[in-house]
């Protein structure tokens, strides 16, 4: 289902501070999205590289993970040039391939790479459970945080429950086609889980009661800032000054 | 522990399920400190549902319930029982949502006012008591069947309860988490009423048994004589067995 292959190495990046991976994370990603200038963007494709070598993580499980977002970029690179009014770079037949085009598809395959490479060397780096604790000790609202770390846990119960359906159907020679037969047997499928999930809720919402829930969730996790945790948030406070000073103004 | 104080006392409760017949009819039920009751009895008879009305998730549709000597009605009445008994649930993964095992274990003692670091305490030793040492920052859905039954098990203990409602605890467990689940329930020293559907389990961990038939509890209290078949080599020859 979600598998986590990055988060139990131990690299810089695994000891950092999951508070301050997860705050650098965001401000990072907001000032490359909102970069332009090719100086920017390159820096910040050759820092968030940098990031994934200070993780050391496997190398084919990031490439395979961008393979996913490149393939959809790919679509960008065979519409926008063709599509994107402006100076044609050649002509193909009728077709014109524009620099604007060209350009803009340039900037949002390096964007989206960076910002994905230092997501998954600060974010994926860290389990599901420890960013929920690190959200919640950022006093992101309990409400997000708990419907963020149940989901994930019983996002398993309920993919349990659709392979045991699935596999009920198949050991009853059950093959799915284009016909009537298979689309009514999928909705009864889809509508036992969300049964089956209705009672599980019921249920859990039960067993919390006997244990005498009142409302209010606990984060039994504390965070402490090292001494490494402080040099490395002026490290990441140089970077992101660093390509706003790139991006607006004129060095470069 | 005094033998008779009466713990729970359930005098003609009925219950049933909306569009279905009578679960429970009349039911009566007095339990006392120190006992350990074993429930067995066919699916659908209603152990489960006693005991939902037991813990007050269901409401019973007549008759009245005393537990610890007072008549308990509403929901208010119910949250202060639901901090003397404990129920384990039949699935664990209906008892287990934190997402790891220490902040499982510690919800409830949390929820009954403890600090942060008490209740820490009590998870840790708790674990420790059931042998789960070191599985404090596992991933809750990551354990086994029996791994997550056995944590189940302590985070209602980590309650203290004074009651157990234990609901077909050895159900798909091996023999060798069965045993550690039974061995665990006897060094207890705790009350509890246990379902099942394995005889043996019960005898072997309760001191009496009642069947529930007819959404009704019979407590047969007779010995029957009864004969059992069994074939091995010189089984014609005059012995005796164990």
């Amino acid at each position: 289902m979600i598998e986590e292959p990055f988060s139990d190495a131990d690299s810089l990046i695994h000891r950092l501070d999951p508070r301050l991976k997860v705050i650098f994370a965001i401000l990072y990603s907001f000032i490359v999205a909102l970069s332009s200038r090719f100086p920017t963007l390159f820096a910040a494709l050759g820092f968030s590289l940098l990031l994934i070598v200070l993780a050391r993580l496997n190398v084919q499980e990031v490439a395979k993970r961008l393979a996913v977002v490149n393939g959809l970029i790919l679509f960008f690179w065979l519409v926008l040039p063709l599509t994107f009014k402006g100076k044609p770079l050649f002509t193909l037949g009728p077709l014109a391939v524009t620099r604007e085009g060209v350009i803009l598809s340039a900037q949002i395959t390096l964007k989206s790479n960076a910002i994905l490479l230092a997501f998954i060397s600060l974010i994926a780096s860290m389990s599901i459970a420890t960013l929920g604790h690190a959200m919640n000790r950022l006093h992101i609202p309990d409400k997000i945080v708990h419907l963020f770390l149940l989901t994930y846990r019983y996002i398993f119960v309920i993919d349990q429950e659709y392979q045991r359906l699935s596999r009920s159907a198949k050991i009853r020679s059950f093959r799915p086609g284009t016909n009537p037969h298979t689309y009514r047997t999928y909705a009864y499928l889809i509508g036992m889980l969300f049964v089956r999930a209705s009672a599980r809720a019921q249920r859990v919402h039960q067993a919390m009661l006997c244990r005498g829930f009142k409302g209010k969730f606990y984060c039994l996790r504390e965070f402490s800032m090292s001494l490494f945790d402080w040099t490395w948030s002026v490290i990441m406070a140089v970077v992101i000054f660093g390509l706003g000073v790139l991006e607006w103004t004129k060095i470069s | 522990m005094d033998q008779n104080i009466l713990i729970i006392n359930l005098s003609d409760i009925s219950f049933a399920y909306p569009g279905s017949s009578k679960v429970l009819d009349k039911l009566n039920l007095q339990f006392h400190q120190g006992d350990r009751l074993g429930l067995i009895g066919p699916n659908g008879s209603g152990k489960t549902t006693l005991f939902h009305i037991i813990m007050g998730l269901l409401k019973p549709s007549s008759g009245t319930i005393e537990i610890f000597g007072r008549q308990v009605n509403g929901e208010r009445d119910f949250r202060s029982v639901r901090e003397r008994i404990g129920l384990l649930f039949q699935d664990a993964d209906d008892q287990l949502f934190s997402p790891t095992v220490l902040e499982d274990v510690a919800f409830g003692p949390l929820n009954l006012g403890r600090s942060q670091e008490e209740a820490k305490d009590i998870a840790q030793k708790t674990l420790d008591l059931l042998g789960l040492s070191g599985f404090e920052d596992r991933v809750t859905y990551k354990l086994s069947g029996g791994e997550k039954k056995l944590v189940s098990l302590a985070t209602v203990l980590a309650m203290e309860p004074q009651i157990l409602l234990l609901d077909e605890p050895s159900n798909g467990l091996d023999d060798n988490t069965k045993a550690r689940l039974m061995e665990a329930l006897s060094q207890l020293d705790l009350s509890f009423i246990l379902i099942s559907h394995e005889i043996d389990f019960l005898s072997e961990t309760t001191d009496s048994i009642c069947e529930m038939r007819d959404g009704k509890i019979l407590f047969d209290e007779e010995v029957y004589a009864h004969p059992h078949y069994h074939r091995h080599p010189h089984g014609t020859m005059p012995h005796e067995h164990k």
